[in-house]
């Protein structure tokens, strides 16, 4: 009853509070436009950016509509542009009130001030409503053709709005045309912005053919690159990615014309040349101008990486693709890459990846020292990843591998947990790699046997201990402590690697290991919940009792050598990313067709029919190493020519 | 390019909104701090680039807020992020600070400059002092209406038409920062010098201007033999200013500069360096206590001083109870940042300086293992450059005939100067002496 009378009480209180809330709401919006209708000049203003400032932090004001218009006619600049925003804002929700607003922009479009008149254009262009088009069919081909190059420049890129609206109209109308004849104006910024609209209309309708880039266009372009500003520069070399050069000699002049952007200060313009260069090398058969080249575009490469953190990151994104085309390119610049103490997260797993890619066999020794430090860093996540890296420089390099084992057993000292794991795993990959070399390594690593807890370091070790067994003097203790602790095993890897292990001790030395077999055997088979487990303990003990010389040639049989993980981008892809150096595909490193939608699709929601869209970036690389590291473990612990688990059943088929 | 640029306070809310395209809905933005904290590391810094749902999020951080560009287009990433630290520069040139107060405050002009900024996504005027010819805080009315300032229109966008001064002068500073990473051992692992000449241009009229410097690569190639050293840069990047073409094909460096400040190049050489400062530690750490002793050694030539050196060394965060000494300067330990700081006003080429130090320790410590940052070292090193670097002329020619005069400045700083620590001692006697 009580509660009853409570919840209706709450629903009344709830009702008045969404009451008063919309009163106050409308108060506000109420007493604007009174404020809006002013006869005092400066309180409509303030009046107007008030309208602004709620509009910014996501109040409906779309009611003032009429109200702000009012004061749209209006001499003083600031005011102007406050309406010109609100308009861009509502002008979707509201377009049959948006032809009140035409007059006054027709007026600016030949106001006296050029500034005005560009803002009546660009803003014009902004509305995305159908109605306005018509309206501004005059006043664009007017500023097209406008005495004040900055009125152009605008006018120029209000033409890719409207061709976003309507094609048609935009071709019917000749302002494609009037675009493409902009590329020979007099001012640079009227060329750059030429090019960025004409490359934002073939983007849109890729069937209309709106431009083709022609040799004589790409003379003039690289002329007037000197003089443009930046942006206008990469606008530039953006579109000299669409373009094919006719024949080897043109290409070989565009990149001699290009070489003098890698010494600008913007990236963006170094990384889009750089981008150009890669993609014409193809055409330029000249070793020397080749070699030219590559010399170039090292440093200005390297300086990136004195930028912004950032800008450090896409700059090695990038330069992780362009090593895949050019893996000795900035082997001489190791050390750049070195991690910093406060480099970012981020930018550190990616120096650590670029580190690994350019290490070539001369410069291994320096390397491990660094990752030798890494390693000793409080971030788990960096920690693993060096210790990685270690592991794959050893297995690339042979002559790095006695120097990886020293560090990786000064590594052992430090004893802490998350390190000692990660090493042991990367050891035992080490000794798999290099059977017969590195055996004085294993009695420390045992040492550390209390250590091992993680299932990847565990299984790794009692791998060891069944794989190199005679060289282990108390392996016989070592392997009872693990079949005593059998069942209080929580996951079935390590299991599973101390039955192959112990079998393997026992088929190495029959008569140390008779004991110890049957009774990891006997745990298995009679205490152990796990099918798997179970069904690997019987076949190994059928097996055994059925035909000794087969279980031995089953067991001790040759294992096929590590291998790499390939983190290499396949020829396809990296084909892709290299013509799109320096763009969202490329940092992410995965094919535009996996995060882009397409241009009907509505952006921002999830796609229905497949995950694609929600991928997240990096997936790729980064978490890929750890997934591997736990495939080998349980591979190796398998001690069978199959890597993964899931090979296993078959083999009880063919018995 | 960009459909929209949001300026978010820390916890993501938008401050301010420019849709450039319309073809994201700006509810999109909802999603960019959960995206980004999925990501992010135990410092809050998350990748700058981030996708999700078709829509692409690139972002820095300023303080208090973020700029976020988005784009549901497979833009160029590497413009998109430039442009962000484009719009951040010119807002601090506008309002001294960025952070969110000024972001409130100032929400009318931003807007105005984020119109002027870009167009449909793609950037257009970013230089802030043109920007400021036209853009200004002051309201304005009819009859002062600004116009596009000439050089928005001229061959020269940086520079406008009608500049004069009184006394016509010019400013260079050479700045070389050094950047260096050391091994405990003393062993060099990486050292650049990084380079920037930095002018003050108050000038009349339209001048050309030609520096000259004693640039190795210049010498070899018109075959002439220079007075003293030759320094080979390894990268030069020029500000826009700079005809690259001209310096491509005979290395002049030839420009019309921007009135006022501005940072005409910047370059790089990538030398093997023995630190200028350098600091040998032994760190000796016993139950309840930590023990340093820090010489620091200045290796540079004896006629030239370091001003205002301080070294910087890391401590547990849970030591106390310090206790210094040392041979020159004053030493403070700075809690905040788990460090102590020695302070050397003046530290002469050659000279050594000694410093032990003694912390307490609580008994009962974190099992796990500490941060281990680097020692750091700032200092500034005047009239000298690492490179060795000389400013051999700068001419000036107006059409006016003006006689203008240029002063040289050098100076040597720290860059990113980290010198790592040795690992504690901890078993056996105590070898330090006791303070």
């Amino acid at each position: 009853m009580m509660n009853a009378a409570i919840q209706t009480n709450i629903a009344r209180l709830q009702v008045m509070k969404a009451k008063v809330l919309a009163a106050l709401r409308k108060g506000e919006n109420y007493e604007l436009k009174t404020e809006l209708n002013s006869e005092y000049k400066e309180r409509r203003k303030e009046a107007v950016r008030r309208v602004i400032a709620n509009m910014t932090v996501g109040k409906d004001v779309s009611g003032l509509f009429t109200d702000v218009l009012k004061n749209m006619h209006t001499d003083d600049l600031e005011i102007k542009k406050l309406i010109y925003l609100y308009l861009i804002n509502y002008a979707k929700t509201q377009p049959d009130l948006v032809i009140l607003a035409i007059n006054t922009f027709v007026k600016d479009a030949e106001d006296s001030n050029p500034l005005i008149r560009a803002l009546a254009i660009r803003t014009m262009g902004c509305l995305h409503v159908q109605e306005v088009l018509d309206y501004l069919c005059d006043p664009l081909r007017k500023c097209l053709k406008d005495a004040n190059p900055y009125v152009r420049k605008t006018a120029v890129m209000c033409v890719a709005k409207v061709f976003n609206l309507n094609a048609e109209s935009a071709e019917e109308n000749g302002f494609v045309e009037g675009v493409r004849a902009a590329l020979s104006d007099s001012n640079t910024m009227v060329v750059s912005n030429a090019v960025s609209a004409l490359a934002e209309m073939n983007d849109m309708a890729p069937q209309r053919k709106v431009w083709k880039l022609e040799p004589q266009s790409v003379s003039k372009l690289l002329t007037a690159i000197n003089e443009c500003v930046e942006w206008g520069q990469i606008a530039i070399l953006e579109a000299l990615s669409d373009y094919t050069p006719k024949d080897e000699k043109e290409a070989e002049n565009i990149c001699e014309r290009l070489l003098p952007r890698l010494q600008h200060a913007n990236g963006s313009v170094v990384l889009t040349t750089v981008r150009l260069l890669l993609m014409y090398e193809k055409f330029v058969r000249r070793a020397d101008l080749l070699a030219q080249f590559a010399k170039k575009m090292v440093p200005p490469l390297v300086t990136l990486l004195s930028s912004e953190p950032e800008i450090q990151y896409v700059a090695l994104r990038n330069i992780n693709i362009i090593l895949q085309r050019h893996p000795r390119l900035l082997s001489k610049e190791i050390r750049v890459f070195f991690c910093r103490y406060n480099d970012p997260i981020y930018v550190k797993y990616e120096k650590l990846d670029v580190l690994v890619r350019i290490c070539s066999e001369r410069n291994t020794e320096p390397l491990l020292n660094e990752l030798k430090e890494y390693a000793k860093e409080v971030d788990a996540d960096f920690v693993h990843r060096a210790i990685q890296a270690i592991s794959r420089l050893a297995i690339c390099y042979e002559s790095a591998a006695t120097k990886a084992i020293a560090v990786l057993t000064e590594l052992l000292e430090t004893k802490v947990d998350h390190v000692v794991q990660d090493v042991i795993a990367a050891a035992a990959e080490i000794l798999r790699r290099y059977p017969g070399k590195f055996e004085s390594a294993i009695p420390t690593l045992c040492e550390y046997m209390d250590y091992a807890i993680e299932p990847h370091a565990k299984s790794s070790l009692v791998w060891v201990l069944g794989e190199y067994s005679e060289h282990i003097n108390n392996v016989h203790n070592l392997l009872s402590t693990c079949i005593d602790s059998f069942i209080e095993e929580e996951d079935a890897g390590v299991q599973l690697a101390i039955i192959n292990s112990a079998v393997k001790f026992f088929i190495k030395q029959p008569q140390r290991g008779q004991v110890l077999v049957l009774n990891a055997l006997k745990t298995a088979t009679e205490k152990c919940a796990n099918p798997d487990v179970r069904d690997r303990a019987y076949i190994y003990w059928r097996l055994m009792s059925a035909d000794p010389n087969a279980a031995r040639a089953v067991v001790l049989a040759e294992k096929p050598p590590v291998e790499l993980e390939n983190v290499d981008l396949s020829p396809a892809l990296l084909q892709e990313l290299v013509s799109e150096l320096g763009c969202v595909s490329s940092v992410l490193q995965k094919s535009e067709k996996l995060f882009v939608y397409k241009r009907t699709e509505k952006a921002g929601v999830p796609r229905d029919s497949d995950a694609l869209g929600s991928a997240q970036p990096g997936d790729l690389d980064g978490d890929a190493l750890g997934a591997s590291a736990t495939d080998n473990g349980s591979g190796m612990a398998g001690g069978m020519n199959t890597t993964t688990n899931e090979g296993e059943p078959e083999l009880l088929i063919s018995f | 390019m960009a459909s929209a640029i949001f300026i978010l306070d820390l916890k993501g809310k938008p401050l301010i909104a420019r849709d450039y395209r319309g073809d994201i809905p700006l509810s999109a933005i909802d999603r960019f701090m959960p995206l980004l904290q999925e990501r992010e590391d135990e410092e809050g810094t998350g990748l700058p680039v981030l996708t999700e749902n078709g829509v692409t999020y690139l972002h820095l951080r300023e303080k208090d807020i973020y700029l976020v560009a988005l784009t549901r287009k497979n833009t160029n990433a590497m413009t998109l992020l430039q442009f962000l630290h484009h719009l951040s520069k010119v807002f601090t040139e506008y309002f001294k600070t960025l952070e969110e107060e000024s972001i409130r405050d100032n929400f009318v002009i931003i807007y105005e400059l984020l119109d002027e900024m870009m167009d449909y996504g793609i950037p257009q005027i970013t230089e802030p002092k043109i920007l400021q010819e036209y853009i200004t805080q002051e309201s304005h009315i009819l009859e002062i209406t600004p116009r596009p300032p000439m050089a928005v229109t001229n061959a020269v966008s940086w520079r406008s038409e009608g500049i004069t001064y009184r006394k016509n002068e010019v400013f260079l500073d050479v700045v070389e920062s050094i950047n260096m990473l050391v091994n405990p051992n003393g062993n060099v692992m990486s050292s650049d010098i990084q380079g920037a000449i930095k002018m003050k241009v108050y000038l009349s009229g339209m001048p050309e201007l030609r520096l000259g410097l004693n640039d190795k690569v210049m010498f070899e190639s018109t075959g002439r033999t220079a007075k003293g050293k030759a320094v080979e840069m390894e990268d030069i990047r020029f500000h826009q200013c700079v005809r690259l073409s001209k310096f491509e094909s005979d290395r002049t460096i030839s420009f019309i500069p921007p009135d006022g400040e501005f940072e005409l190049m910047t370059y790089r050489l990538n030398t093997q360096l023995k630190p200028l400062i350098w600091c040998e530690s032994v760190i000796e750490s016993h139950r309840g206590r930590i023990e340093y002793m820090v010489k620091a050694k200045a290796q540079f030539k004896h006629r030239s001083t370091a001003n205002n050196v301080e070294i910087i060394v890391p401590v547990p965060g849970d030591a106390d109870s310090p206790k210094f000494k040392s041979t020159i300067g004053s030493v403070k330990y700075s809690p905040e940042r788990s460090a102590f700081v020695w302070k050397i006003k003046q530290f002469q080429g050659g000279k050594e300086a000694l410093l032990r130090a003694h912390f307490g320790l609580p008994s009962i410590r974190d099992e796990d293992p500490e941060r281990r940052p680097p020692i750091s070292v700032k200092f500034d090193i005047p009239y000298f450059t690492t490179s060795g670097i000389q400013v051999r002329y700068l001419k000036i020619v107006e059409k006016s005939g003006y006689q203008a005069l240029p002063w040289v400045r050098y100076i040597t700083k720290n860059g990113d100067y980290q010198l790592r620590m040795p690992d504690a001692l901890t078993s056996g006697e105590s070898r330090l002496p006791p303070i």
